[in-house]
């Protein structure tokens, strides 16, 4: 009998999951809210069922992101009894570095990217497993399923180990940490279809929904909280959103949709024109900008 | 839109791996910017954003450049050359694509090795302006090599041939020539025009004469899965579940054939055999499981099985337990392999380490000449034997990719240096296992009243080792312990004669110092090593045969110009002249140690304070 190409993703992925926690001492599963890491930590549930998952997950916590996403995080966390690490870069908050003062290539430095290797260094974690799919963006297409990183946690495209068949190098010195990818082959449409077959719970933020929201360079944004400091011409209208990707809220441009389902935000997807990174903004802060982000440090 | 029908049409696509080889200039990356865009999978802030860079970066005057869809890396694009490989993903009505997109140029050869182990089709680009190229040749033999069996020759460019149905035909006859002896199932030829898209969807006027089916129809049509899958059952095991305690699963994904509930198996490791309780799958309880099925097993009964272990049925006569084996294997690294020199060898669970113990030959990608080789360098194809130090069940891998397939890692830095396809069992496992003997080293050492230990000195020639470890040495037997000393000009004279200095004579030669100072070890005695020792790995390979606390290093530091001012056998001097080839530190390469137990400085101190530096670092260790 031979297997569906969902199936074929699914058993890939929990093997790569599984060979982690056999080989490394201490991973730690990077849990962002978002579908992919849905996914993923679905995916890991079942690798090791019945047992508890035998890593802890670690949210890079900016501080900005939609309040619905912190509470679906502690209630995914308690429902599924999960050890889970929230990590704040302290020094961030107390220089309030933020994506409205200070831009988003700065406050993604500093609150991601910073942040993920403080928390990857003090807790001593060898493997960090990351929902990234190679068909996101260019750049994460050339992207390894194991990605080493040096002590420094950096990326150097032209120095990756070949990676052969499903023979993963997990061999690491003492400081050096990989980065791993389950997700690496899966594209949208398969997540979505996944999700919908599964059953698996996301963030309501994906469901369309009347939410208040103003315009900014070409983004809807949401008005989470008083932060985004809303000036007098940027009217606040109530429309019918939904965001197709989650991150930092100022960050995150919302799309005008009635999907309320995911049915519905899959049929959308099908329908649609645009790829789902559009609503991002820190990948088009320059041409070869992801690339630039990977190098240093972030995921 | 009837979402259940989608979702129904999309299980029923069937994943296929795609590899696309060609070199730069070929339109390889032309070809996968058509198959997206044609295919449409390419969404419009995507080709936005493309249209931006074609101004910037594109190669087609106005036009979009398709080929910037696919070209990653910011670098690459500056030099518009594609340097590693990268994943690409589409999808048709009646198939889900996954394309390894790799470089064609020469120095690449290991990138293309990587795309083609997770592939089940390649597509083999040629100009149709310069037909069979040496690289097409290089390109084919690594496909099968690699063992992929269905193979689509893309003949590109044929809007700059006028269509020419005869240079069409020209390079399929010279292609077949090509592949005689290749174990392709399959082989078909497109004419076609990436750049104007004709024949890669959908077939076209100017080449009416070609009655086939398009690129993309031929791929559709491929029967990749086997259709008979044999029976005989294997599953590395991966990890071990012990949710309770009584619940003992084996995780782990199937490598071949099927299993249902109540099949009797056993394990590679061991005769005993037991019947499968329980098959859990991703979504509970299965009757049965199958290849590529990521599944947890359950036993009736308790056997000790682990991760390295391989749970199988018994008509499972591939697997066959060995330590030596011969393998094809693709060297990927700068640092070239030598034979006798330490990897660790990665297997589907588990790691070994083993030499490569002989090199029958190497193969010329460009000329399928087979040639006799002493070391193998980056992008290298060689045939070899290996032998591991313990033993691994391991199968052929024509017969399962799985389990015949391993990669090699340098122990030193930890890089994935090689990677190989194991042909067949030179030695089957026999139960020749080290002899345990009654009295060990144990009771020697007790005899001696000393702790046993090897005191390793590297250095240059001429920079004190052997002088240093004779006062050692005469140090040591008035404090009446027992010792032997091992020297580098001594043993090449006996054990060694028979070696040279080339990189991969002096690998052999420390092989063997490291192996005899071992022996001496177990006698009890503490043992003097000098030897000259260039090479870190080999270093290593000493420490690493030894247990904790057995090995010292000692690094005896005398700059190159001071061993050269000192010449005492006059060696230096006939280096310089040329006389003497391959001398250390002239035209061999010595790397100094990084975390020797000692380092002694010959400019501050004499021999005999060296010597004494050495007693008390002992006493410190607690071995005198």
């Amino acid at each position: 009998m031979n297997l569906t190409h969902l199936e074929k993703l699914e058993s890939e992925s929990i093997h790569i999951i599984r060979e982690v926690a056999s080989e490394f001492e201490n991973p730690v599963m990077l849990y962002s809210i978002g579908k992919d890491s849905a996914v993923m930590l679905h995916l890991a549930l079942k690798a090791f069922a019945p047992s508890k998952l035998p890593f802890k997950l670690l949210h890079v916590d900016t501080t900005w992101k939609f309040k619905e996403m912190i509470t679906f995080r502690d209630q995914i966390a308690k429902e599924y009894n999960l050890d889970l690490l929230v990590h704040i870069n302290e020094e961030g908050v107390k220089n309030n570095i933020g994506p409205i003062t200070h831009g988003s290539k700065l406050h993604t430095d500093v609150m991601k990217t910073q942040s993920l290797k403080q928390a990857l260094d003090k807790y001593k974690f060898d493997a960090a497993f990351g929902g990234a799919r190679r068909d996101e963006e260019k750049s994460r297409a050339k992207e390894r399923v194991f990605s080493f990183r040096d002590q420094q946690h950096h990326w150097d495209p032209k120095n990756q180990r070949p990676e052969l068949w499903n023979l993963y190098n997990t061999k690491i010195a003492k400081g050096e940490n990989v980065r791993v990818f389950p997700l690496s082959n899966w594209t949208e449409i398969d997540v979505w279809q996944y999700i919908y077959q599964e059953k698996i719970n996301i963030v309501p933020l994906y469901f369309a929904k009347e939410r208040p929201v103003i315009k900014r360079d070409n983004l809807l944004l949401m008005v989470d909280d008083k932060r985004l400091d809303v000036k007098e011409h940027e009217k606040i209208e109530n429309r019918i959103v939904r965001f197709r990707t989650l991150g930092c809220y100022p960050l995150t441009g919302a799309i005008e949709s009635k999907a309320i389902s995911v049915e519905e935000i899959i049929i959308e997807l099908l329908e649609s024109k645009n790829s789902e990174r559009e609503g991002r903004a820190i990948d088009k802060d320059q041409i070869g900008s992801m690339e630039k982000k990977k190098q240093e440090g972030y995921f | 839109m009837d979402l259940e029908k989608f979702f129904q049409n999309q299980n029923k696509k069937k994943q296929v791996k795609i590899l696309t080889c060609g070199s730069v200039d070929d339109g390889k990356s032309t070809l996968l910017g058509r198959l997206l865009y044609d295919s449409q999978n390419v969404f419009l802030d995507q080709m936005d954003q493309v249209k931006i860079e074609s101004e910037k970066y594109g190669t087609q005057g106005k036009d979009i450049d398709l080929a910037l869809l696919i070209d990653g890396l910011q670098a690459e694009r500056e030099q518009g050359i594609t340097i590693d490989v990268a994943y690409r993903f589409f999808e048709t009505s009646k198939c889900k694509f996954i394309v390894a997109d790799t470089p064609g140029h020469e120095q690449y050869t290991r990138n293309m090795a990587t795309g083609a182990s997770n592939s089940d089709v390649a597509i083999i680009l040629i100009d149709a302006q310069k037909g069979v190229l040496e690289q097409t040749k290089r390109h084919s033999f690594i496909v099968n090599l690699l063992g992929i069996k269905h193979v689509v020759v893309a003949i590109n460019k044929m809007d700059l041939v006028n269509y020419d149905e005869h240079i069409f035909n020209k390079i399929i006859a010279e292609y077949k020539e090509l592949i005689k002896n290749f174990n392709f199932i399959s082989t078909k030829y497109i004419p076609l025009s990436a750049l104007k898209g004709d024949n890669v969807f959908s077939t076209f006027e100017n080449t009416k004469w070609y009655s086939g089916p398009s690129l993309i129809e031929t791929l559709e049509n491929i029967q990749i899965e086997k259709k008979d899958i044999p029976n005989a059952f294997s599953m590395p095991v991966q990890w071990v579940n012990r949710s309770t305690s009584d619940f003992r699963g084996y995780a782990g994904t199937i490598t071949s054939g099927k299993i249902s509930k109540g099949d009797v198996i056993t394990t590679a490791s061991s005769n005993s055999q037991t019947s499968i309780k329980n098959i859990y799958g991703t979504n509970g309880e299965l009757g049965e499981a199958f290849t590529n099925q990521a599944v947890t097993l359950t036993l009736q009964d308790e056997l000790d099985i682990s991760r390295g272990d391989i749970i199988l049925t018994h008509d499972n006569t591939d697997i066959i337990k060995a330590d030596q084996f011969a393998a094809h294997l693709v060297w990927m690294d700068q640092d070239s392999m030598l034979p006798e020199r330490n990897y660790i060898f990665r297997f589907n669970n588990t790691y070994i380490n083993g030499q490569i113990t002989d090199l029958v030959h190497s193969i010329n990608v460009n000329s399928y000449e087979e040639i006799a080789t002493k070391k193998l360098n980056l992008n290298d194809i060689a045939y070899c034997k290996i032998a591991l130090n313990k033993t691994h069940s391991i199968a052929p891998y024509k017969n399962n990719h799985q389990l015949g397939s391993f990669v090699v890692i340098d122990p030193y830095n930890n890089k994935t240096i090689g990677a190989g396809m194991i042909d067949h069992v030179l030695r089957r496992s026999t139960n020749i296992s080290w002899h345990e003997m009654s009295i060990n080293k144990k009771t020697r050492s007790k005899l001696n009243v000393q702790q046993p230990c090897v005191i390793w000195f590297t250095g240059l020639s001429g920079s004190g080792k052997s002088t240093i470890a004779n006062i050692l040495e005469q140090k040591l037997h008035t404090m009446n312990k027992r010792t032997y000393l091992l020297d580098g000009d001594n043993v090449r004279h006996g054990l060694n004669k028979d070696l040279g200095f080339t990189d991969t004579d002096r690998v052999e030669n420390i092989r063997r110092v490291a192996e005899v100072s071992k022996l001496m070890l177990d006698a009890g005695l503490i043992t003097l090593v000098s030897f000259i020792s260039p090479f870190r790995s080999e270093r290593k390979m000493a420490r690493d045969l030894l247990e904790e606390g057995e090995f010292f290093e000692v690094f005896v530091s005398t700059p190159l110009e001071e061993c050269e001012k000192r010449d005492p056998k006059g060696l230096y001097k006939k280096a310089r002249s040329g006389e003497l080839k391959n001398f250390t530190g002239i035209d061999s390469t010595y790397e100094i140690p990084e975390n020797a137990d000692l380092v002694l400085d010959t400019k501050t101190n004499n021999a005999e304070e060296l010597a004494d530096q050495i007693i008390n670092f002992l006493e410190s260790k607690k071995i005198i």
